[in-house]
């Protein structure tokens, strides 16, 4: 009996941060941190958006200080 | 000597020629323990995302020091003293960025975006929901066939 369609896309994701030219993940840059935040501001975890640990540790690093800064929310409420 | 990255928020009710005192207070600072600023960013006045010692705006400047420890330990202590200044951030680098920062690229672009706007803006400004064509109604296409 054939494979059966796996339901969830299973090929690999790279890291986008790995990549030859990828952003360098900075505190101030809050357009690159906020597409790793979930609306409700949480940080999105690695298995969703594909992020080696390494630059996964430096993500959170720079979205608590932007926090830090008010320059992103800790928490949206809707 | 060690290089930092310092963000200070100062209060909204100050003016902007203020900020600059308040930096060049701490030019003096540092430079009294001979420590120097090589670089100074104003981001302007920006709303905070939360509201910050009942603040809901803030004036941003970011400054690149180069100092000792001891220069920095006391610009901080001096920080904390001024109550202009609702929040502040020293980072040690390794290397600081030559050019503007994210924030300021983002600044020049808005105001240049904002002269352009005035003369005629180009985007829809009217806030109608985005599919406002009129719908055709079913008898149109009856008459068109």
């Amino acid at each position: 009996m054939s494979q059966g369609r796996r339901p969830f896309g299973r090929r690999k994701k790279s890291c986008p941060f790995s990549g030859p030219n990828a952003p360098v993940i900075d505190y101030k840059d809050t357009r690159l941190l906020q597409r790793y935040v979930s609306e409700r501001g949480k940080i999105v975890p690695r298995r969703i958006t594909a992020v080696s640990s390494k630059k996964q540790r430096e993500l959170a690093r720079a979205i608590k200080r932007s926090r830090f800064l008010s320059l992103m929310p800790y928490t949206v409420d809707q | 000597m060690a290089l930092y990255e310092h963000v200070f928020i100062a209060r909204q009710d100050i003016s902007s020629q203020q900020v600059e005192g308040l930096i060049d207070m701490m030019q003096a600072v540092l430079e009294e323990n001979d420590g120097k600023i090589t670089k100074i960013e104003y981001w302007g006045l920006k709303s905070l995302a939360y509201r910050v010692k009942k603040n809901r705006k803030g004036h941003y400047s970011l400054l690149n020091i180069d100092a000792s420890h001891a220069a920095v330990a006391e610009l901080e202590r001096r920080i904390s003293l001024n109550d202009d200044i609702i929040r502040s951030m020293t980072l040690r680098v390794d290397e600081h960025e030559a050019d503007d920062s994210v924030q300021m690229r983002n600044k020049n672009r808005d105001e240049r975006r904002g002269s352009r706007r005035e003369d005629g803006g180009d985007r829809r400004r009217d806030d109608r929901p985005r599919d406002d064509r009129p719908r055709e109604s079913k008898p149109s296409e009856g008459e068109a066939s």
